[in-house]
């Protein structure tokens, strides 16, 4: 089997920034507390974690808010790089994907489509050649020529969702999202999901509720305080895991 | 390479339209707005330095449209670079993408709106009797990369420092409004005492408004000036180019 994701050794810590950010007046007036502060205020998001996502697996990752869930969602996406170990992520020849999120709150949600489509690596044309078929999937209707800051959260991750759908990833990474939308929406995402698991699409499911990992998932892994406390498959975890 | 090419193509291409789009909602509105700006400095100089203080230079007000509207692309561009990363950190937080497309499209749309503004000075050389030169044909291009890279290049700085030191923002306002009086903008760099002309070396801006201005109004070119010219815009843009590297990994960590 092919790993699609490896996590080897990987610590995350960030250093607490708000002693710069709070201005240069506070920093000089406490000089040597500040420096001092910059020094030694870290806060460890991840520690020492490695596991593998093999091709078409579906991997879900359940934890309490804080554990560093969407500190490895970062990490897979690029956005942040490991402080310690390494990362590597294969097959990034199709777009990479969060679902309901990196949306401009300014710009209409056909404007919305196309500047993420860009961003992920698409091609203008690629996208406007799928754009009715997402609108149609998002069934937003007159919604998509509003800009997004007015939609509801269920409206976003229809868009969300609808992006995904239609533009054929080769991993997905879904960060909290089915617990919005109404029923009959959360139906057609599954169903769609569904369908990429048959597809091969491997998927990467950050949950807090145990449910929904349980029912999607092949493998889960626990983090709990920042490291790693279970990894298993959703059976196993669903009768330790207290939440 | 070609496809990452064509992926920053596509990406500056989008984001171009989307601020164009906001700006030309009622195209003939936003057009006025772009030139109306600095057109209305020009006049408030004009009364102040012509008017009332009687400064003696020709043509003073087509002087001042010709050093105006080059430094209006610079200024906007170097006032929304504190916060264009900050206004997108939407997608900088979830989408790995090259980030200094931001603040390139950004000086990319100020300069669209400074090429637009040209034909306005051209007709205020014909409201003063004169004619844009053959010169301009090379001239302009090579003055539109210089200053692009300069500013390109102070952009990434300012936008990226500005995530980790946020006083930054009110340090660029202050900081361009010394510029603009230290800047031979509103006054020849021929009237600068003698004493502090080496000074205006030390300013990257002075050279650029000199080289538009004897351009635009004179059609002449002087090799010196461009070269220095060139030389600044070629520092700054390597700086700004370094500076942004070394930070931007860690844009959605303080964002």
């Amino acid at each position: 089997m092919e790993p699609v994701i490896t996590f080897e050794n990987v610590s995350k810590t960030y250093p607490l920034y708000h002693h710069i950010t709070g201005g240069i007046k506070n920093l000089i007036f406490n000089l040597y507390k500040g420096i001092e502060a910059i020094r030694n205020s870290k806060y460890e998001a991840l520690h020492d974690i490695s596991f593998q996502v093999f091709k078409g697996e579906t991997f879900g990752i359940i934890g309490k808010n804080g554990a560093g869930k969407s500190t490895i969602l970062g990490l897979v996406a690029g956005v942040l790089k490991p402080t310690k170990g390494r990362v590597t992520v294969r097959g990034r020849i199709s777009p990479l994907l969060e679902l309901g999120a990196g949306f401009h709150p300014e710009l209409t949600g056909r404007e919305n489509i196309l500047l993420k489509g860009v961003l992920i690596g698409l091609t203008r044309l690629e996208i406007t050649g799928k754009m009715d078929e997402i609108i149609r999937f998002s069934e937003l209707d007159d919604f998509i020529d509003q800009p997004v800051r007015i939609y509801s959260s269920g409206m976003l991750a229809r868009l969300g969702f609808s992006i995904v759908a239609s533009l054929n990833p080769e991993l997905l990474l879904i960060d909290e999202i089915l617990a919005v939308g109404d029923s009959e929406f959360q139906k057609k995402c599954l169903e769609r999901m569904a369908e990429f698991k048959k597809g091969g699409v491997t998927m990467l499911l950050v949950s807090h509720s145990i449910e929904q990992v349980e029912t999607n998932c092949d493998r889960v892994i626990w983090i709990e305080n920042h490291r790693i406390k279970m990894l298993g498959s959703p059976l196993d975890i669903l009768s330790k895991y207290p939440y | 390479m070609t496809s990452k090419i064509r992926h920053y193509i596509d990406i500056a291409t989008v984001l171009l339209q989307k601020d164009l789009k906001v700006r030309y909602k009622s195209t003939l509105f936003g057009y006025l707005w772009s030139v109306g700006h600095p057109l209305a400095f020009a006049l408030v100089f004009f009364i102040a330095f012509k008017v009332v203080m009687k400064i003696q230079i020709d043509n003073y007000a087509l002087f001042l449209i010709a050093g105006l509207f080059p430094w209006q692309w610079l200024s906007n561009s170097m006032n929304a670079s504190p916060t264009i990363f900050l206004a997108n950190w939407t997608i900088i937080k979830k989408i790995n993408f090259p980030r200094n497309m931001l603040p390139f499209t950004l000086v990319l749309q100020d300069m669209v709106h400074y090429i637009l503004s040209i034909p306005v000075i051209v007709l205020f050389l014909y409201i003063y009797r004169k004619t844009p030169s053959l010169n301009w044909l090379y001239g302009v291009p090579l003055l539109l990369v210089m200053q692009f890279s300069m500013v390109y290049g102070l952009s990434l700085i300012i936008s990226s420092i500005n995530l980790f030191f946020r006083d930054l923002e009110r340090l660029t306002t202050i900081g361009l409004t010394l510029l603009f009086y230290f800047t031979p903008v509103i006054y020849p760099e021929t009237m600068i005492p003698d004493r502090f002309k080496p000074l205006l070396t030390l300013n990257p801006f002075a050279h650029l408004i000199v080289n538009w201005r004897n351009l635009l109004l004179d059609g002449t070119i002087q090799p010196i000036l461009f070269g220095i010219n060139f030389a600044y815009s070629l520092l700054i843009l390597w700086g700004g180019y370094m500076i942004y590297r070394k930070l931007c990994w860690r844009f959605a960590e303080v964002l």
